[in-house]
Parts: C-alpha cells; sequence; structure tokens
C-alpha cells in the first residue's frame, strides 16, 4: 500500500505545496533577496548588498523598539506565567465554580487582539483621565498598558495548558509526600514544579514569541504614540514599510533581523526544553 | 489535588475576581447605551434619563463600518480557509508520515520552518504577489490563508498521525481500498480529535486575523470585522466613541456567543496543541 501511496502525491500534497509556495516559500524567498536592494515595487529594485543592513543599524526607532520590545516580552513572561500558574494551582482544587472560572479567565483569548486594543483604551484612558492624562501620555504609559492587556489575555490561555499538567500529577505521588511530611511549599518545588515542567517550557515559549510578534494590540492600543515612542518591533517594521517612502529595503532588512531573534529564541527555547525535560 | 479548607471563601473569593476579569468587557457593553460625548468625559457612570440614548449607537456603528457585510465576508473567508486547511493538511501529514521518504521529511521540515517566522518576513511581498495573482479577494485568501497557515496544521496532524497503528490502514487496503479511500473512510475518521484542535486554533486566528485581510483585500470592496473596527478609527480626527463602542460590542458578542457553546472543545483543544506544540 505505501508503495502505490508515493504515486499519489499529487493529490495528497500537490494543492497544500502549491498553496505553501504562494503563500509562504515565494514571498519568503523574495523578501530575503529584497532586503539587499533598494526598491520601491517589488519589479523595481537595485542591488546594494548590505546597505540596508547598515542603515537599519543607525535607524533610532528601531534600536528602541528592539529594548522595548525585549523588556516587554521579558515583563509579560514572567507575569503571566506566575499569574497563571498560581491560578492554575488554586483552580485545581475542587470547589464550587472552579471549572466555570477556568472558562471565565479563558474567555479574552477568542477577542480579536483590535477589539481587546479599543476595549481597553477605554479603560485605561479613562482611568488615567482622572489626571488628566491619557495612555499616549509617555512610552511608559504605553508599556505597561500593553502588559496589562497582554496578561490580562494570556493568563487564562497558559492556565488552560498549566492545568492540564497539574492534572496529569498522579495524585498518589502528592499524598506520598504528605504521608513523607512535606510541607505543601517542600510537595510544590521538589514534587510538582518538577513535573510541570513540560507545561512551562511550552508556556514560557509561548509567551516570548507572543511577546515578540504582537502587532494588532499595539496598534490600537498606542499605535506608537508618542512619537513613536511605544513601538514595539512588529509595528516598527510595518511604519518602515508603509510610512516612509525609500525605506521598503530597510523594512525588509529589519523583517530579517526580527525572523533571526525569533529563530533563535525557538531554538534556544527548544533545546533547553529538552535538556530539562530527558 | 486535595480540596481546599474552605470552600465557600474560595468560592466567594474566584467570583469576586472573575468580576473584576470581566469588568473591561462590561464596561464596553455600558458606554454602548451612553451618548458618545458621555463614553469620554465619565466612562464609570451607568447610563442615566440625560447619557442614555437606546439603540443609536449600534445603529451609526453598523452604518457607518456596514458591519453587516464585513460580518458576512469574516464568515466567508474563516469558514472557507479553516475547511481548505483541514481538508488539505491532513491529507499531506497523513501522506508524510506513510510515506517517510526524503522528499516527504525535506517538507516537514519546511513546514516547521514556517512556524517560526513572523508574518513582517513576508507581509511586503506576500501582499505584492497576491495582488499579482488577482488573490486579493476572500476566495483568493482561502489559497493564501492554507498556505501560510499551513505549517501548524501540518505539525499537530503529523504528530497525530504517528500515534495511529498502520493495521486498519493494511486491512482496508487488502480489503481493496485505494489510499484516497482508505484515507477518506478510515484515516480520517480516526483523526477526528485532531481535526477538531486544529480547527480551534485555526479558526480563533482566522476570524481575528488583521494585517493579512487587511494588507491583501481591495479595501474599496471587501473588509472584515477587525479591519471595519480599526476602520472607526480612521483619520478623519474625532473619533465616534459612541459608534466605537456598538461596533466593539457587535464584534464581541458572536464570538462569546460560540465559545459558550463550545468552550470544552475549546479549552481541550487549546491543550491538545499546545502539548503536541
Amino acid at each position: 500500500m505505501y508503495r502505490s501511496l508515493k504515486r499519489w502525491w499529487w493529490l495528497f500534497t500537490g494543492p497544500t505545496i502549491a498553496a505553501f509556495i504562494i503563500g509562504f516559500v515565494a514571498p519568503f524567498a523574495l523578501g530575503v533577496y529584497l532586503s539587499f536592494t533598494k526598491f520601491t515595487t517589488v519589479t523595481k529594485s537595485r542591488w546594494v548588498g548590505l546597505d540596508n543592513y547598515a542603515r537599519l543599524l543607525s535607524d533610532d526607532t528601531f534600536l528602541h523598539s528592539l529594548w522595548y520590545t525585549a523588556a516587554f516580552a521579558l515583563v509579560t513572561t514572567v507575569v503571566i506565567n506566575v499569574v497563571a500558574f498560581a491560578v492554575a494551582y488554586m483552580l485545581v482544587k475542587k470547589f464550587k465554580g472552579s471549572n466555570l472560572y477556568r472558562s471565565v479567565f479563558f474567555m479574552p483569548n477568542l477577542i480579536g487582539g483590535i477589539v481587546l486594543g479599543y476595549v481597553w483604551l477605554l479603560l485605561l484612558n479613562g482611568i488615567l483621565g482622572h489626571w488628566a492624562r491619557s495612555i499616549t501620555y509617555s512610552a511608559t504609559y504605553g508599556f505597561w498598558g500593553l502588559v496589562i492587556l497582554v496578561c490580562w489575555q494570556q493568563i487564562g490561555y497558559m492556565m488552560v495548558i498549566y492545568i492540564a499538567g497539574l492534572q496529569s500529577i498522579p495524585g498518589e505521588l502528592i499524598e506520598s509526600a504528605e504521608v513523607d511530611g512535606a510541607t505543601p511549599r517542600q510537595t510544590l518545588r521538589s514534587v510538582i514544579i518538577p513535573l510541570v515542567m513540560p507545561s512551562i517550557t511550552v508556556c514560557t515559549f509561548l509567551t516570548i514569541t507572543n511577546g515578540f510578534k504582537l502587532f494588532d494590540q499595539n496598534l490600537a492600543l498606542t499605535n506608537g504614540a508618542p512619537s513613536r515612542q511605544s513601538e514595539l518591533l512588529a509595528l516598527n517594521i510595518y511604519n518602515t514599510f508603509y510610512g516612509r517612502t525609500g525605506f521598503e529595503g530597510v523594512g525588509q532588512a529589519k523583517a530579517v533581523i526580527f525572523l533571526i531573534i525569533v529563530a533563535a529564541i525557538s531554538l534556544l527555547q527548544n533545546r533547553f526544553a529538552r535538556s530539562k525535560e530527558a | 489535588m486535595r480540596d481546599p479548607k474552605h470552600p465557600k471563601l474560595w468560592t466567594v473569593l474566584f467570583a469576586i475576581v472573575a468580576v473584576a476579569y470581566l469588568f473591561p468587557i462590561l464596561l464596553v457593553l455600558i458606554n454602548s447605551f451612553k451618548g458618545k460625548v458621555f463614553v469620554s468625559s465619565e466612562p464609570f457612570a451607568l447610563p442615566n434619563a440625560e447619557t442614555f440614548v437606546g439603540l443609536e449607537n449600534y445603529i451609526t456603528g453598523i452604518a457607518k463600518t456596514d458591519f453587516l457585510s464585513s460580518f458576512g465576508w469574516s464568515l466567508v473567508i474563516t469558514i472557507g480557509s479553516a475547511f481548505l486547511i483541514l481538508l488539505c493538511t491532513s491529507m499531506t501529514a497523513w501522506w508524510i508520515v506513510r510515506t517517510d521518504n526524503r522528499f516527504a521529511k525535506s517538507l516537514y521540515i519546511v513546514f516547521l520552518f514556517n512556524l517560526v517566522v513572523p508574518f513582517q518576513m513576508v507581509m511586503f511581498t506576500l501582499s505584492w504577489l497576491t495582488d499579482y495573482l488577482g488573490l486579493g479577494n476572500p476566495f483568493g485568501l482561502w489559497i493564501v490563508y492554507l498556505g501560510f497557515g499551513a505549517g501548524l496544521a501540518v505539525f499537530i496532524f503529523t504528530g497525530f498521525v504517528k500515534g495511529i497503528p498502520t493495521e486498519i490502514e493494511e486491512a482496508a487496503t487488502i480489503d481493496g481500498c485505494g489510499p484516497v479511500r482508505t484515507f477518506f473512510l478510515v484515516v480520517l475518521p480516526i483523526m477526528k480529535p485532531a481535526v477538531i484542535t486544529v480547527a480551534i486554533l485555526e479558526v480563533m486566528w482566522l476570524w481575528n486575523d488583521y494585517l493579512l485581510p487587511y494588507l491583501t483585500l481591495d479595501m474599496r470592496k471587501y473588509k472584515t470585522v477587525p479591519i471595519a473596527v480599526q476602520y472607526l478609527k480612521g483619520g478623519y480626527g474625532t473619533v465616534d466613541m459612541g459608534a466605537m463602542m456598538g461596533v466593539l460590542v457587535l464584534a464581541m458578542i458572536p464570538v462569546i456567543i460560540f465559545y459558550l457553546f463550545s468552550q470544552k472543545h475549546i479549552i481541550k483543544g487549546v491543550v491538545a496543541g499546545a502539548v503536541k506544540g
């Protein structure tokens, strides 16, 4: 049977490959090539070598957004995972409504990033209005506003994964730890946390990459204001492409750097996860 | 895990936290019934005789954004793309696992690579290419989404297929089924849990995606719901905050209803996706 299956490659893989070339492979290859050219449209390009990469190094908005994004990803990763784990730890205990609360905390993930951005714009500006300020008053406001929004959105998602991890721990293990006289804290540190390590690695991976790739929420909440100071990397690249003529090549070079950063994080994370789980 | 010592106290505590958690959404709902001036000036006040405007915000919001047609196009794009992704990538994943030759292996690696590439990398060239090929309409997006979304789907499906024993498929072959019938009559029904997982993850992404449709669709003819919301912000100076509130509520209602009916599947799907991912 498997011999005859090979002959059917065109039916089983053909449509996916064709779409994959249109939706990914061709734009990707073309994107890498264009990062070494000066272009205004895809068909009008002139080879400039590493010129675009040199120019992005002297682009202050890019360097700023790079640090801003790294700080953002770090803060959100820590807060989301600590809170999500704590909530999951409490919700696996059986009390009235614990399933309902699970559903409530997960819900924001279903609502799109643009909509969430405007929901929080109303709330945050409403609060800041008491001091006659708004979210776009400074990049610090924008930073913490985005942190609150993203934590609110993603805690429920990671919580669900942690709950699954916690529930897969055999009850006897925890009971035997208690019989042996371990305090709840000792049980948590020496039994529970090592056993939910796979969930921790998945959740940190998701939160870091989500932090780096964040776009919609940033666009809706601050759109980079004031003067591009609250711009995360994804939005910075977008604005370079579509906001400044003559900078398309620089935008594409930024995208390549962006890809390298995200890919490097994924690789490192993967290697770290395997070493922990083995 | 052990039950808490004071279960009632925990219920009360979490009830308070849950209400606080939903507060941002409730706030938008409350403000959607207030006149546009009062949304900005007193966002935390309940509507009263002076500020209450009934459904006015909803009516202007729907009119200003042409919300109903956006909603329709969002449905067309999401359902069509999700169906195409499920059909094509499940076939591809089965073929990759069962054939397992050099071509299948390299194909799998390229799909894996797709997973880590952020959209910004292909943003400019993809929007040019879709335009060039005439795919800049809701039906063309089915193909674009199949292409860009293939990585995750193939990844989850291959993980699942690896766990299916081959005996059943071999039995089907002996009974005279060719690969196509074996796949659709035997394999696909077994893959149902994975299909539900992928369907959930893809639908969550497709329905909410903003940038890809914004950059590829002809904005004079087609908008999706996220694009309609963003358009309301527009470039024309002051935003009609009342209409904005109405549209935000309209954008959230279908998602919340969908969630209420299928939350068990959604949560299971997310967990299954995370374990494989």
